[in-house]
């Protein structure tokens, strides 16, 4: 695994962690009851598993098996622009609602969000092909 | 692909099948009036997709294709099952306790989505803990 991937994917581990257990939290206090204010934690909850933990696992996994050009991975530079707007998005967008932050944090959190996607799109874009032939198995005879 | 990666992939196949089946059905709410328990399912078909399909076949790939350690391949495999079967019992018990829970509110059911969340976090720390030591390089 490339250093990008190893960061990627252990930050989404980190985010797994941190949405099952805000996820656990919701679903008590909707069974059992446990504090009004933990309702506020639901669009955290969302922005962590949606983005931090599958979007970013995505990534990762992406960056690290796509084929790659000439033996290397391309624009990396896009690549890690995209892992730090898609972890600066999650907080932002996340904490906003829970905290009660002026509007345009939520905002600029979804900016960095887009910018993320658009960021590993440039990147990853260029990879989108058939592999090299040398890597390709050969025909089955059976 | 080993048998506990097949096991994760069938099974998010079949959460996104019952899953997309129930989302058909609520649908149909805009058209049929349905029981009332069926509406009371959005949420948990919400998460029968996002946890059952999603988060389930990225288990079960990262089970299979993350690098293999030379002493014990997979990590742990009792750790691992175990958190197969524990995603698994919270998400039929969050299936089952949730509509009860919101069509009776007083008839004690609560308790059901309380486990339901203890058994998935528990299932995440498994995951996590054993997927940790499978990110490295060569």
């Amino acid at each position: 695994m490339p250093p990008l991937t190893r960061w990627a994917v252990r930050a989404s581990l980190f985010y797994v962690l941190v949405g099952f257990t805000l996820g656990a939290l919701l679903l008590a206090h909707k069974g059992v009851g446990v504090h009004p204010m933990v309702w506020r934690l639901l669009p955290l909850h969302r922005e962590v598993l949606m983005l931090g933990w599958m979007a970013q696992m995505g990534i990762g996994v992406a960056y690290w098996v796509f084929p790659r050009i000439a033996r290397r991975r391309g624009r990396e530079a896009f690549a890690w622009l995209a892992l730090l707007l898609l972890n600066g998005g999650v907080w932002l967008a996340g904490l906003a609602p829970a905290l009660g932050l002026p509007g345009w944090v939520l905002v600029m959190g979804r900016g960095g969000e887009v910018g993320a996607v658009l960021a590993f799109a440039v990147h990853i874009a260029p990879r989108v092909r058939l592999p090299p032939p040398e890597t390709l198995l050969p025909p089955s005879t059976g | 692909m080993p048998p506990l990666a097949r096991w994760f992939v069938r099974s998010s196949l079949v959460y996104l099948g019952v899953s997309l089946g129930l989302w058909a059905v609520q649908g149909a709410a805009a058209v049929w009036a349905l029981p009332a328990g069926m509406v009371a399912l959005a949420p948990a078909a919400l998460h029968l997709f996002f946890v059952g399909w999603a988060t389930q076949m990225i288990m079960g790939v990262a089970f299979w294709m993350f690098p293999r350690e030379r002493q014990r391949p997979f990590g742990s495999l009792p750790l691992a099952w175990a958190t197969f079967g524990l995603l698994n019992l919270g998400l039929l018990m969050r299936l089952v306790g949730e509509p009860l829970h919101t069509l009776y509110p007083q008839g004690g059911w609560g308790w059901m989505l309380g486990a339901s969340g203890v058994l998935q976090w528990l299932a995440g720390v498994g995951f996590v803990v054993n997927t940790w030591g499978r990110i490295r390089g060569r």
